[in-house]
């Protein structure tokens, strides 16, 4: 078993919380792991991609290769389209729908839409919105975790249990919010996969 | 359990282990982790393990030097290019040799994420003639730092460890080992060993060409290096560092075919790169940076096309490596199904939303338009990136402390205005001697400190500027009339331009403080900041 999930978003955009979770979880599973991110210039609100690795056994590079990427997850729908080279054939898209816009030819919507919804596999969800009529719009990223895990390799309570660990020092509140968003976005997820 | 950690990290908990005494730094990306890691740490504080960021690599390289004389283990870290400030000590700290073990950890930057050339370390390893060490995971991080320092110990010189963005900033779980307890003081037993004159110098370097013998030995026979048998000679590989985890990654699990060299100790181990020239038709050499090992082995004219790699086109001359370009070296194809789609847009770094060097180029801008030229010779820093749209204000960006010298030797030649705008840590990095130059000539040059109180672009660490600024000025001899203060806010723009236009048209030096918090600082600094702007005014 080895599955390879991009993380991509906007510098800034939390995508290395989901990336911790997705470590936490498979550690805790006994699985080995290689996460690479950026940090750095880019970082100033630039374009930033992270590559997760899960692996029961022994992962090398820390780099997916082009067209192995079972799984991009993104938390803006633009960046999602950039790493789509990684894709493997029959891959999966898991991705917000709020652009974040800091360029001046940042692309028509209805374009960018229409690209992620022609792609055989794509869950494009408002996942910020989600977040927010939770109570928490810090938690869009966490929205979009649960909008993958179906897909992913480790269990729902693995994950669950990783939410807790790293929410923790932030008070049972925090921890609660994000578990429900993870409950909302897996929900959200089945019924457009349904 | 296992410990998560960035390769950065994992080599930070292998110097705690290995019984450092202090670390010795400047920020610099891909590097940077490696000294937070330890100021975190509660062993590190327990220890009282010295982990203070120094004010430049120069300064931390000769701390961490001055804590080996003593006896004691010290380890120095830095960015590719910050080796290139401290290479007088490094080349010279190769002649001394140490006390207690010294490593120096440099992380270089292939394909420049965060850098201005892509400079290979390896190369400052052998011009100093000491051994190299370049991990591949990030659990060897951890077991070849410790490593490090007993093999520095051993032969009595420094140790290089050569990083790569890459393997620095991919985290894994580790397993870790069992601590060292740090030395003891314990001076140097030889009175001339550190007295570099000319005559114990010649003496000491003598003894530094002599031990080359036995360098090469602990790398031939060094347990980080591997030689793997294969069937298929057709191909001999030399995998260094992480491209050993590329090659392998092709692959995907299964045995290479091919036999492998996996280097990740230097000099180059002569015996197994024999064994391959004597078995195989051709040896592909895979190294993330220069064509280090692929030129030492190659023959001069080319003329032998045994070898390939950089050099013979077979791998990108420039740019890091990666499974792809190492799949098509080896003649396999990467299957891509599907390309960036053309409504994707490119999204370049930019200043964050509230950046006061945002309000400073607005009125540097504003004057370049008004006086028909506009000369701005940038620095390091996160005002770089005024070179960029919807900016442009600057028009060089070299080296750390390049803004105000080339301002200078502009402005000698007759370039005015001649502004150079620097951050508040770059000037105290090396911005500070070039503007003595300056003043003892009484230059026309407009220099503009941005200070926001931070080393911004790595992550705003404490800058060694901070409430100093003003008095460190007046120190160079800056003529307290032309040295000012101005906060850049959009509701002071009419002002600062007129103060700006005023030093411009001055003729000697002035230095302007424009001083505004970084936003990404945490509110508990900014607050700190106020208090001491308060007394650094009264």
């Amino acid at each position: 078993m080895k599955t390879n999930i991009i993380l991509a978003g906007v510098g800034g955009q939390g995508i290395l919380t989901i990336a911790a979770v997705l470590d936490t979880a498979a550690l805790d599973c006994n699985l080995n792991i290689k996460q690479s991110e950026v940090h750095g210039m880019s970082q100033r609100g630039g374009a930033v991609q992270s590559h997760v690795r899960i692996s029961d056994k022994e992962i090398f590079s820390d780099l997916i290769p082009q067209g192995k990427a079972d799984m991009i997850i993104s938390v803006e729908p633009m960046e999602l389209l950039r790493y789509l080279p990684y894709l493997k054939e029959g891959g999966h898209l898991v991705t917000d729908s709020n652009p974040f816009v800091n360029i001046t030819n940042y692309p028509e919507m209805d374009a960018l839409y229409t690209e992620i919804k022609s792609q055989p596999n794509s869950i494009l969800l408002d996942a910020k919105k989600i977040a927010k009529d939770l109570g928490n719009s810090r938690a869009t990223n966490i929205v979009l975790l649960g909008a993958a895990s179906a897909l992913l390799p480790l269990t729902d309570e693995s994950l669950k249990k990783a939410i807790q660990t790293l929410f923790e020092r932030k008070g049972e509140r925090i921890v609660n919010k994000n578990l429900e968003a993870f409950e909302k976005g897996k929900e959200v997820a089945a019924e457009i996969v349904s | 359990m296992k410990k998560l950690l960035l390769g950065n990290e994992a080599l930070a908990q292998g110097a705690i282990d290995a019984g450092i005494s202090g670390v010795y730094a400047y920020p610099g990306t891909p590097s940077t982790e490696i000294t937070e890691y330890i100021q975190r740490s509660k062993t590190a504080k327990e220890l009282k393990i010295h982990s203070k960021w120094s004010v430049n690599e120069k300064t931390a390289m000769e701390a961490a030097l001055g804590m080996s004389y003593a006896g004691k283990r010290a380890m120095t870290v830095m960015k590719h290019v910050g080796l290139n400030v401290a290479a007088d000590v490094f080349m010279n700290m190769s002649v001394s040799g140490i006390n207690g073990g010294l490593v120096v950890v440099v992380a270089d930057d292939p394909s420049m994420h965060s850098s201005q050339n892509e400079q290979d370390s390896r190369y400052y390893g052998k011009f100093a003639m000491i051994p190299i060490l370049e991990p591949s995971t990030q659990q060897e991080c951890y077991e070849i730092t410790k490593y490090a320092f007993e093999l520095s110990e051993s032969l009595g010189l420094p140790v290089l460890i050569r990083l790569v963005t890459r393997l620095s900033h991919s985290r894994a779980g580790i397993e870790t080992g069992n601590r060292t307890p740090q030395k003891n003081l314990k001076l140097p037993s030889n009175p001339t060993q550190f007295q570099l004159i000319p005559m114990h110098a010649r003496g000491r370097y003598k003894h530094l060409v002599d031990i080359q013998s036995d360098i090469l030995e602990t790398s031939e026979n060094s347990y980080f290096n591997e030689f793997k048998k294969g069937p298929n000679t057709s191909i001999g590989i030399i995998a260094s560092g992480i491209a050993y985890n590329y090659l392998m990654e092709n692959f995907e699990g299964e045995d290479c075919p091919y036999p492998i060299l996996k280097v990740s100790q230097y000099p180059i181990p002569k015996k197994p790169v024999k064994q391959l020239f004597n078995t195989c038709k051709k040896i592909l050499v895979l190294e993330d940076g220069y064509p280090f090992i692929e030129e030492a082995i190659s023959d001069f004219l080319g003329e032998n096309r045994k070898v390939i790699g950089r050099l013979s086109g077979d791998i990108p001359r420039v740019g890091e490596l990666n499974p792809d370009n190492i799949a098509n070296a080896l003649g396999f194809d990467v299957v891509i199904n599907e390309t960036v789609p053309k409504v994707v847009a490119g999204r370049p770094p930019e200043l964050c939303v509230g950046c006061g060097h945002r309000d400073l180029f607005d009125a540097v801008n504003a004057l370049g338009k008004e006086m028909g030229s506009q000369q701005v010779f940038g620095d390091i820093g996160c005002y770089a990136l005024g070179v960029l749209k919807p900016y442009e204000s600057i028009n060089t960006l070299i080296d750390m402390g390049a803004s105000i010298t080339m301002a200078k030797g502009a402005a000698d030649a007759g370039v005015h205005p001649s502004i150079a705008i620097i951050g508040d840590s770059t000037f105290t990095h090396s911005g500070m001697t070039g503007l003595l130059d300056a003043v003892i000539e009484n230059t026309q040059i407009t220099v503009i400190i941005s200070d926001n109180s931070a080393i911004a672009m790595t992550g705003a660490q404490d800058s060694s500027a901070s409430g100093r600024l003003i008095s460190i000025c007046k120190g160079l001899g800056v003529d307290e009339e032309h040295l000012k203060i101005i906060t850049p806010l959009h509701k002071n723009l009419d002002e600062n331009i007129n103060l700006i236009r005023d030093e411009i048209n001055y003729k000697g030096v002035s230095v302007i403080i424009s001083q505004r918090p970084c936003v990404q600082l945490p509110k508990e600094k900014k607050d700190k900041l106020k208090e001491l702007k308060k007394v650094t005014l009264n």
